[in-house]
């Protein structure tokens, strides 16, 4: 009686687990990057459109928790704005996972104040100063004498690490507020006047009530806006990164057309409406080697207008 | 017949004890789990350092890491004594009014809206906070923002209330009528019975409904992670963002990898909470025992 109760017990665990890890064939768990999540989303939402039946759940946590995830084997796709850590590998290879990096879009990580704050622009230098608590009033870099309110995000956040190592190249100070997502820095930057936040630059376009500071790489330099497609493009303006996706082994099946499918013209096109960037060349031959694609297959990336027309009115 | 009888007895009487005990087995489990975890990371940091330093930085890069867990413990007492301060007195206001005053009809409408409101959920309560009481805070107090101590304090309280109105009519209803009635037949007023004899009558029963109040204050994490700001400097005023403990074990524990010092030292957090709730509940089991030896 026992012994049954106990193989019992094992094999609906066994079931269970095993549902739950790998959702079906038909089921592909993307995980990670708060800063990903809404274009990766309608990324998703586009190819489930295309292919019945198939389920694409992305769900956020942070870049650090995507990148857990991806390692206790809880998701295929891992969202990350920032690269994986060597402590990261390590773990990754202990648990028998290849951890193989996808470049899927580039971000203009924008310096965003309230839109009534009289500082346009800042340095690079100032921006890691004023996050490290060395600067704490914005009459230092030009602004009103009002003691400065630091926003940023908690530590699973991959924006959170990427600032910390190149952009400050310091701790950040102990009074900065620790939000949950971007959406949550450009809320608080809204009402508060003398805050300063970054966010990716698909969360700057669309927030109201805050601007997005121009960046220079020194002072005497000059200085690039994040929107401006060009500065971003040719790497200008200073805080240009790319975002990744990370998978375990060579890609296959569904998802390797998925991450095609975020590669090509019209994913890269959804990429840029979504207030983004699409990858540069050196990333697509980068992708194309990890996808073990010979050659170049994408043409060049396809005009929001293109995009529409094929989409049609909706 | 007596011989079956007596077989139903043994196995309703041995399920009944197999209940009572798995709760404290899976209390002792937890308990077990939480020092099993947590004192690795004594190996690497120092007791005292641990629990006296204000400086918690595990993920520093450019400099030492640190984990002290000082200013959290302080955000968290700061919180949690706010938010008594601010319910426990609406708290017993509400009951005595549900059990001395209220009409019969107020009080079945009233009290199920007061078990609703222990229903909220948190992270609800946490929105409420950032949309609306901190613009109000912020306003009040003239402050850039009003993701403050604060801010969680008012939040807490209001998640603390229901526990705090519904014990604390339990106890007003549990003081023996031959106390009211002698207060009354010597000529007391309605409100100098309530005040002078009821209350005081039922003082532990209210005291022991304010700490299990706190103790879900001190145990509440999403409000707090939402509405408090999360900022790790050692707090000088209610006015100033502070992260609490719950709150810094949701944010690090979902990426810290797995049996390193940092993941150690959210065990070890985690415990100190654990300690901290355990004993607050307790003196409220001990406050709650003596009244009824009391009255009985």
């Amino acid at each position: 009686m026992n012994r049954f109760l106990t193989v019992f017990l094992i094999i609906s665990l066994g079931l269970f687990s095993h549902s739950f890890c790998f959702g079906g064939e038909n089921m592909v768990q993307v995980k990670g990057s708060d800063t990903l999540i809404n274009v990766v989303q309608k990324l998703a939402e586009l190819y489930m459109e295309k292919a019945p039946g198939i389920s694409i759940a992305v769900t956020g946590g942070g870049s650090g928790t995507g990148i857990a995830a991806l390692i206790n084997k809880n998701c295929a796709i891992a969202n990350s704005s920032r690269q994986i850590k060597s402590s990261e590998v390590e773990q990754a290879v202990k648990k028998g996972v290849d951890a193989k990096r996808m470049v899927v879009a580039i971000d203009a990580l924008s310096i965003i104040v309230n839109a009534q704050n009289p500082v346009d622009a800042l340095t690079v230098e100032q921006i890691g100063k004023i996050y490290k608590g060395e600067i704490k009033n914005w009459s230092e870099v030009g602004g009103n004498n009002l003691a400065i309110t630091l926003y940023g995000r908690q530590s699973n956040s991959g924006t959170y690490d990427f600032m910390k190592e190149n952009v400050m190249f310091g701790e950040y100070s102990p009074n900065l507020k620790s939000m949950n997502g971007n959406a949550q820095i450009s809320e608080a930057l809204k009402q508060d006047a003398s805050g300063i936040g970054y966010v990716g630059v698909g969360y700057a376009k669309e927030a109201v009530g805050v601007k997005a500071l121009k960046v220079a790489v020194k002072s005497g330099g000059a200085y690039y806006d994040p929107f401006n497609i060009m500065d971003v493009k040719s790497g200008r303006y200073p805080i240009t990164r790319p975002l990744n996706q990370y998978i375990n082994g060579m890609p296959k099946g569904l998802v390797k057309d998925f991450l095609e499918f975020e590669l090509s013209s019209e994913g890269q096109a959804i990429v840029e409406t979504e207030g983004f960037f699409a990858i540069p060349e050196e990333y697509q031959t980068y992708n194309d080697q990890v996808l073990g694609r010979s050659g170049k297959i994408r043409e060049s990336p396809m005009r929001p207008e293109d995009l529409e027309a094929n989409l049609g009115a909706g | 017949m007596s011989r079956h009888n007596n077989f139903k007895e043994k196995l309703i009487h041995g399920l009944f004890f197999f209940n009572g005990l798995l709760v404290i087995l899976v209390l002792a489990g937890i308990f077990a789990l939480l020092v099993a975890n947590a004192l690795p990371a004594f190996k690497e940091i120092r007791v005292g350092q641990f629990l006296f330093s204000a400086a918690w930085n595990p993920t520093a890069t450019f400099t030492a890491p640190s984990y002290g867990i000082l200013s959290m413990l302080v955000s968290t007492l700061m919180v949690s004594a706010g938010a008594l301060i601010i319910a426990v007195p609406l708290g017993i206001a509400a009951a005595a009014y549900l059990s001395d005053v209220a009409s019969k009809r107020v009080r079945e409408i009233a009290k199920p809206i007061v078990e609703i409101l222990a229903g909220v959920p948190s992270v609800i309560i946490g929105f409420l906070g950032i949309v609306l009481v901190g613009p109000i805070i912020a306003r009040i107090f003239h402050l850039s923002n009003g993701l403050n101590a604060l801010n969680g304090s008012i939040l807490l309280a209001i998640m603390a209330l229901p526990t705090i109105i519904s014990l604390s009519e339990d106890a007003l209803n549990g003081v023996p009528k031959s106390f009211q009635e002698a207060s009354l037949a010597l000529g007391a007023t309605h409100w100098q019975t309530l005040v002078r004899v009821k209350i005081p009558a039922a003082l532990s029963g209210i005291i022991a409904a304010s700490m299990l109040g706190m103790g879900r204050a001190i145990g509440e994490t999403m409000t707090v992670l939402m509405a408090t700001g999360c900022a790790i400097a050692m707090p000088k005023s209610f006015l100033q963002s502070v992260q609490t403990m719950t709150a810094t074990i949701a944010i690090e524990l979902g990426e810290v990898p797995y049996n390193t010092t940092h993941y150690y030292a959210l065990f070890g957090i985690g415990l100190v909470l654990f300690i901290i709730t355990f004993i607050v509940n307790m003196i409220s089991d001990i406050v709650l025992h003596r009244y009824q030896r009391v009255y009985k």
